[in-house]
């Protein structure tokens, strides 16, 4: 008799998301899903509205990243209004949403890294939930817990000075900026007092380096062996190579570290990139064309973006970045946790950024915005802290849209979070009697790695916000708990 | 007829307030430093009494204070529980009947409709969400009407003219068709400073100057700064 779990809901997600596994006679794992179960309809309602909302509209999407949905429709705009991709900007307008891009990243992956993850390396995935989350943190790691949301707090001010309000801003405009970097605020990001200054905030992204650097010393074969498994990478990079989170050219890796694309202007992604549907989920599955949808699909997000740049332009995280290769010998890292680790030098590369570009004068003055030659159709393309996202519109010569596609983040990593939770399904529940807490914190342990909008509620409630029912192949329910 | 020799006397919730005899009620407040709120009337177009919003119980009747002329001994409440309750409904109403989705608005913070809902702390909807379809024309070069998000106070209709013709009428008159139609070939003859003007005197977010998105971020805005009404009050200290 085959039997079905569910994990439902798969909590803090944009919209809902479940996992299903299906078990043979033997206990065994037949197959695994992570469906995602709500449709946005954010690609549709927008059609009909003028261009110049879109950035201010999509980033209604999400409440944790609208800087970079914000950013990625105003970077598809720049190209509707003639100011063109990245260099078509004015010195401040791209320096100011450089700014508040940055300061994104270093907000996100604090609260991914502190306030989601942690619990589960301070406690151990399979502790009792009672203390593994963030408030366990606080209690027994007061110094960790007050560091995690001091940089939180730092990136959404540096957002606050640069696209107006902390959350779902109005910034970025099509072709620039409506803002300079006020001298208050430069004075406050340089200069703040307890603690809280860009020096700070670069000497504890070191300090949380150092203690994940430590954690996996001491646990190098667990951080190596969970949901392990060969995949293709993608991101943008600058045209040199180099780490860039918001602008570049379209490049992606195969397992073994070869180029399958390189130097791709992203205005023809959808030469290169298609998406596949599936009746189970919402959530569409983008693949390389030149692969195919069998083999084709490819990773995204901080792994991806160590394995597919040469170099990172910044010093210390350049340091930490060999460190990391080393590792691998150079070669593409696939290990599903070490996401955690290429997000904390990300944290630290964004920290190094912010430094530089508050010590930038083009911040304080100069023009805000350009204009061109209009045209109908434009593609921005961002590195969310999540991946690579992308914004494509095409307007009428009314402006109104007529069609936007955007390809989230997450909805790059669908496949690689699916073939994860089936790597984690078979090795912790595979012939098991019962299923416990921790074989299901382990499924949510996995996703979590990606920081996809599917990262679950667990820590911030201290109770496994799952339930997990028991089906037999008539889908007679034979046992259901709630943890 | 306002009568500017002829200087009268009257009282709003219990102020003695002069006043031109004949002026409109709404303006001689204003001139007192009374906020009276009003989404329909601006100073200078003939009133229309459309909104309904500017309600005040003159000597124990209500009436719309932007029609109503002032006279010596008038005795006025305005800023009551009971006044403010039909207000706060009213605006309410606004809201539901039609697609104001503050979040992605160009008018947002200079949103007459939203300062007053936020004025009169309109919390949550009471009233059943209407959605309507009343369809967006975004033909002309500088303007984008969207009739979904037309409150009906006309002041567009009464005001925007190009070489003497009506860019703007009511039309369609008979319940649910009642709309602001625009004639598009005036329309696109604005100018830039007219088509900005056309946007200006609009209350809400129904017609928009073209290609200007955001350009003042949000918390810089007129009512981001001081709550509508307040620089009238200001007068009185």
């Amino acid at each position: 008799m085959t039997k079905k779990i569910t994990i439902e809901p798969v909590t803090r997600v944009e919209g809902h998301g479940k996992v299903t596994i299906h078990l043979d006679d033997q206990n065994n794992v037949d197959y695994s899903r992570l469906h995602i179960v709500e449709f946005r309809g954010f690609e549709r309602f927008v059609q009909g509205r003028p261009y110049w909302e879109a950035p201010v509209l999509v980033q209604r999407l999400c409440g944790i990243c609208p800087v970079s949905h914000h950013l990625a429709a105003a970077k598809a705009l720049d190209v509707i209004v003639g100011s063109g991709t990245g260099e078509g900007l004015t010195p401040t307008g791209e320096k100011m949403r450089r700014l508040m891009h940055y300061g994104q990243i270093f907000q996100s992956h604090s609260l991914h890294f502190f306030h989601l993850v942690s619990p589960d390396l301070l406690f151990g995935i399979d502790a009792d939930p009672v203390i593994r989350n963030v408030i366990g943190v606080a209690l027994e790691h007061k110094d960790l817990a007050v560091q995690g949301v001091m940089m939180r707090k730092f990136g959404q001010e540096i957002i606050r000075a640069t696209a107006g309000k902390k959350i779902h801003g109005t910034g970025a405009i099509p072709g620039g900026i409506n803002k300079h970097l006020s001298a208050q605020d430069k004075e406050a990001f340089l200069n703040g007092p307890d603690n809280f200054n860009i020096d700070q905030m670069i000497a504890w992204s070191q300090g949380v380096l150092e203690f994940f650097k430590d954690y996996y010393t001491r646990h190098q074969s667990f951080i190596d062996n969970f949901a392990t498994f060969p995949s293709n990478h993608l991101s943008i990079v600058r045209k040199d190579g180099a780490m860039d989170l918001y602008h570049g050219v379209l490049r992606a890796v195969d397992d073994e570290g070869n180029k399958i694309l390189d130097d791709v202007d992203y205005q023809d992604y959808d030469q290169y990139i298609e998406e596949e549907v599936r009746s189970w989920s919402y959530m569409k599955f983008p693949y390389l064309k030149s692969i195919g949808k069998s083999d084709g699909w490819y990773r995204v997000g901080p792994l991806a973006r160590l394995n597919t740049c040469d170099f990172i332009p910044t010093p210390l995280a350049q340091a930490e970045f060999e460190e990391y290769k080393a590792l691998t010998h150079g070669k593409p890292n696939h290990h599903c946790l070490h996401y955690h680790y290429a997000r904390l030098i990300e944290t630290l590369h964004s920290a190094e950024v912010m430094r530089d570009l508050l010590n930038d004068p083009d911040l304080m003055a100069g023009e805000l915005v350009t204009t061109g030659t209009k045209i109908n159709k434009g593609v921005g393309v961002i590195e969310a802290p999540r991946g690579t996202l992308f914004h494509h519109y095409e307007i009428n010569e009314d402006d109104q849209i007529t069609l936007a596609n955007l390809i989230v983040s997450t909805t790059n990593n669908n496949e690689p979070m699916n073939q994860s939770v089936n790597q984690v399904a078979h090795s912790w529940m595979d012939g098991q009697p019962e299923i416990t807490e921790p074989m299901m914190n382990a499924v949510e342990v996995a996703i979590r790695a990606y920081d996809p909008c599917l990262s679950c509620a667990t820590h911030a409630l201290g109770q496994m916000p799952l339930e997990i029912s028991l089906f037999d192949a008539e889908n007679n329910l034979l046992d259901s708990k709630r943890t | 007829m306002v009568k500017k020799d002829e200087k009268i006397s009257f009282e709003i919730d219990g102020q003695t307030c002069s006043a031109w005899a004949g002026q409109p009620l709404l303006d001689a407040a204003k001139d007192n430093g009374i906020f009276i709120p009003s989404l329909c009337h601006v100073q200078g177009l003939k009133p229309a009494g459309s909104c309904r919003i500017c309600n005040v119980n003159v000597n124990g009747r209500n009436m719309t204070a932007c029609t109503t002329r002032v006279s010596a001994g008038m005795v006025v409440e305005n800023h009551t529980p009971e006044l403010n309750e039909l207000r706060k409904t009213i605006i309410e109403v606004l809201f539901v009947s039609g697609n104001h989705f503050c979040p992605s608005c160009e008018k947002s913070g200079n949103c007459e409709l939203q300062a007053l809902g936020y004025r009169y702390q309109m919390m949550v909807p009471r009233f059943p969400y209407e959605f309507p379809v009343k369809g967006v024309d975004a033909r002309p070069d500088l303007i984008y009407h969207d009739r979904n998000r037309c409150i009906m106070c006309k002041r567009c209709v009464r005001s925007i003219t190009k070489d003497g013709k009506h860019v703007f009428a009511l039309n369609g008159r008979g319940g649910e068709h009642l709309h602001v139609a625009m004639d598009v070939d005036l329309a696109s003859q604005l100018t830039e400073a007219e088509a900005q003007e056309a946007m200006d005197i609009c209350p809400v977010g129904a017609i928009l100057k073209k290609e200007q998105g955001f350009l003042v971020p949000i918390g810089e805005r007129k009512y981001d700064k001081a709550p509508i009404g307040s620089d009238i009050e200001a007068q009185n200290g």
